[in-house]
């Protein structure tokens, strides 16, 4: 069965008590799921834990399963969850193309095939000829769908989204989603997003769970 | 699980670095005191006494000296920390940290021994300054027979030490600046009535104080042990402890070890009592200055003070430019006569005359400086992955560690280090000396680095991960390259400390091996400038030419990264 899985899964600080109860969800490939609580709820800290990097000061209890197979006890790298930040996180020190080329999966193989990849995506984003730019000087909207497409070239099994569009101005704000969600139906993989803006939830046209 | 494996990484580095740092120098420790209570086999000493102290105490000055030490190392201390205070105050807000940190990089750089005799070229009776002033404001013809150097009361080992103290206690108070609201704080005094000054003495240093204590520390146990700039600069009948105490370790007496290992615990002693002198001043500050606070008074006086602090470091940036600048100049030098203010002639005779053996003292100090710096960058760096990795905050006592070496003055423990050493055969050879000059490389480059490893943003780490990155390609494809320019600072200073060790070398090589400092501090003590200057202009520029790669090199590599340009610049 292709899905996520949260099976019975809560977080407490370590030694203190569970930020929420204990969460049980399937969030079956291709639809999004959208998990909305107030801030400080621990929202952040469930992505956390899905995508394997809950930090040692949280304690973890229950499963995570993704497409059948139980990836709680996995290191982040193996998972195979992609995630989206609210910040796009481009590392400074490449370019653009580079950024794009770091997430494009390893069995993408050749010189060649690797450069048609990223260009590819790029030409996706809307962004054909960026390759060689610096990702500080991209505005706000541009870095946040190279940061999809970085995502999306290594080719995640589930994503995460983590207020992607928190930080974006409101009129930019309905066009990323937009776009995002579009590319992210293509991909039929599980999306849990988790937000605190409604307007975020009902574009996904999925369900909803408070924490 | 990655908990686990960071974990194991962890437990491994601070293993490596107890056994490697903290035990060599409590044996180093232990062995002293042995020598000092009468036990040191090697001699045939065996026998537990206490003549060694009566032995001690009863050699010539020894009272003079321990007073000469108490006094120069306090004095600088508290000189240094508090003009570092006052020009802080006066430049804030005006200079940006990175503009001052490469202003302040040369001194930084110069080797203490080489700042000592430049300062001994640019204020002896000969030296540069009366040259420039003379015979037009002073009338000398001749050196007027002054005691500028090496004068009985130690102002030119003050002045010495202040010259490589204040800017190093400088660029610590301005990073720890960086992390206090300054600028809206100011304003809240300055609305309430008080004076920029006066809201400076009363709310800005009393929280940045705590901040650099632990430097202020270290630089108080410098002062009170060191051995190269005072032989230089200090007072010589009689000279500091640390100075009498290496003469007679070295002496070819070898009934003068004992005493010489009572006065390396006496050292010990003094440098704890002075820390602990410097805390129950810290109080006493800190109450008459709380109780001045609630009086309430506005008292604008604190503001030409810190105008004067800004003036003392421009006169001391002044000075120690010009001692740096007249070891280049007799370097090149060939005549010159006394009243003239430069050269009458010049050469390279001193450079490319054979057998001043500078080439060889060359590479020795690099030999040393290239493997010091490459293994204690790879331990700093598996220090702070295996931190990341796991998790794990650092403790407190871990931290304890890397101050460790600093703390304890290094005359204390050396002679009784080298005892060691020679039981286990390493003795006079480089993996000695390698060995010894971590102990001071290794603490500077971890705590120099430990502040931008952990300000990266933790996401840009997990960004990758999501990515399928696994923890090495992100360690070396996004971790170090983000981090190149505090990587190559550290490589920096880790470099200009190797190559600055003067005692270390001197008693763990055995007087094997040779670098540029111990060649620069024996040749001080001659006769020919020229020769003197070759070897303290290469030892300062050795550790500059390292800062400016550090600085230039991020330049060119992340030109065209906006994102990482202004880093810590």
């Amino acid at each position: 069965m292709n899905a996520l899985e949260l099976r019975n899964v809560s977080v407490r600080a370590a030694g203190g008590s569970p930020l929420f109860p204990p969460v049980t969800l399937t969030v079956p490939a291709g639809a999004v799921t959208t998990i909305m609580g107030a801030s400080g709820v621990g929202k952040s800290t469930l992505i956390d834990l899905i995508g394997g990097h809950l930090s040692a000061d949280f304690e973890a209890e229950g499963r995570v399963v993704l497409n059948g197979r139980d990836v709680t006890r996995l290191p982040a790298e193996q998972r195979r969850i992609g995630i989206l930040f609210q910040d796009a996180l481009l590392f400074p020190h490449l370019s653009v193309g580079d950024n794009l080329a770091f997430g494009l999966a390893a069995n993408v193989r050749g010189r060649v095939a690797r450069r048609a990849a990223v260009a590819a995506a790029l030409d996706q984003a809307g962004l054909a000829g960026f390759a060689d730019r610096d990702p500080a000087t991209l505005s706000g909207g541009q870095r946040a769908r190279v940061a999809l497409m970085r995502t999306l070239l290594a080719d995640p099994l589930a994503l995460l989204l983590d207020e992607p569009f928190a930080r974006l101005d409101p009129d930019r704000r309905a066009d990323l989603r937009a776009f995002v969600f579009r590319h992210v139906r293509e991909r039929g993989v599980p999306v849990l997003m988790v937000s605190h803006d409604p307007d975020d939830a009902s574009a996904t046209g999925g369900p909803v769970v408070t924490l | 699980m990655k908990t686990t494996e960071g974990r194991a990484l962890r437990l491994l580095v601070l293993g490596v670095v107890a056994a490697g740092l903290a035990l060599p120098i409590m044996a180093g420790l232990w062995e002293t005191g042995r020598a000092a209570f009468g036990i040191l086999p090697a001699i045939g000493a065996e026998q537990p006494a206490l003549v060694s102290w009566r032995q001690f105490m009863d050699l010539p000055g020894v009272r003079t000296s321990i007073a000469l030490t108490l006094w120069t190392g306090i004095a600088s201390t508290a000189l240094s920390l508090a003009l570092a205070l006052g020009i802080a105050g006066a430049i804030h807000g005006c200079m940006r940290a990175g503009r001052v940190a490469q202003v302040l990089t040369p001194f930084l750089a110069a080797p203490h021994a080489a700042m000592a005799i430049g300062t001994a070229f640019l204020i002896a009776p000969s030296g540069w300054i009366a040259r420039i002033l003379s015979p037009w404001a002073t009338g000398w013809t001749l050196p007027p027979d002054l005691a500028t150097v090496q004068d009985r009361l130690g102002v030119a080992l003050i002045l010495g030490l202040m010259l490589k103290e204040v800017p190093f206690l400088l660029l610590v108070t301005l990073s720890a600046l960086t992390q206090l609201p300054v600028r809206d704080q100011i304003a809240a005094g300055r609305a309430m009535g008080y004076a920029p000054g006066a809201v400076w003495a009363r709310v800005i240093a009393p929280q940045v104080y705590p901040m650099i204590r632990l430097p202020v520390f270290v630089t108080l146990s410098f002062a009170l042990s060191v051995v190269d700039m005072a032989l230089i600069l200090g007072p010589t009948t009689p000279p500091t402890l640390a100075v009498a105490m290496t003469r007679w370790f070295l002496s070819a007496d070898s009934g003068l070890i004992l005493p010489a290992s009572a006065a390396a615990m006496a050292l010990a002693a003094l440098a704890a009592g002075s820390v602990a002198l410097w805390i129950g001043a810290e109080r006493v500050v800190a109450r008459v200055g709380s109780a001045r606070l609630r009086r309430g008074h506005r008292g604008l006086c604190a503001s030409p003070a810190i105008r004067l602090a800004g003036l003392g470091g421009i006169v001391l940036l002044a000075l120690g430019a010009g001692a740096l600048l007249s070891l280049a100049l007799w370097s090149v030098a060939w005549r010159w006569s006394f009243p003239r203010a430069l050269p009458d002639s010049w050469s390279l005779a001193a450079w490319t005359r054979p057998g001043t053996g500078w080439q060889t003292a060359l590479e020795q100090t690099l030999i040393l400086a290239v493997s010091t710096t490459a293994l204690s960058l790879a331990l700093a760096i598996a220090w702070l992955e295996g931190e990341d990795r796991a998790g794990m905050r650092r403790a407190r006592w871990a931290e304890a560690l890397i101050y460790l070496p600093l703390l304890v003055p290094q005359a204390a423990f050396l002679f009784g280090l080298s005892v060691v050493f020679l039981r286990a055969g390493l003795s006079g050879g480089m993996i000695a000396v390698i060995w010894g000059q971590m102990l001071f490389v290794f603490p500077y480059v971890m705590l120099s680095l430990s502040d931008p490893w952990r300000a990266l943003d933790r996401r840009m780490d997990r960004a990758a991960a999501a990515l399928g990155a696994g923890p090495w390609r992100r360690l070396v494809a996004v971790k170090l390259p983000i981090l190149l320019r505090p990587v190559l600072t550290a490589a920096a200073i880790g470099f200009a400390v190797s190559v600055a060790q003067y005692l270390p070398t001197l008693f763990l090589g055995a007087g094997r091996v040779s670098t540029l400092t111990t060649e620069a501090v024996t040749l001080a003590s001659g006769s020919d400038r020229r020769v003197t200057a070759v070897h303290a202009t290469l030892q300062s520029a050795l550790p500059l030419t390292a800062y400016l790669t550090a600085i230039g090199l991020p330049a060119i590599l992340h030109r065209r990264r906006r994102g990482l340009s202004g880093f810590f610049a």
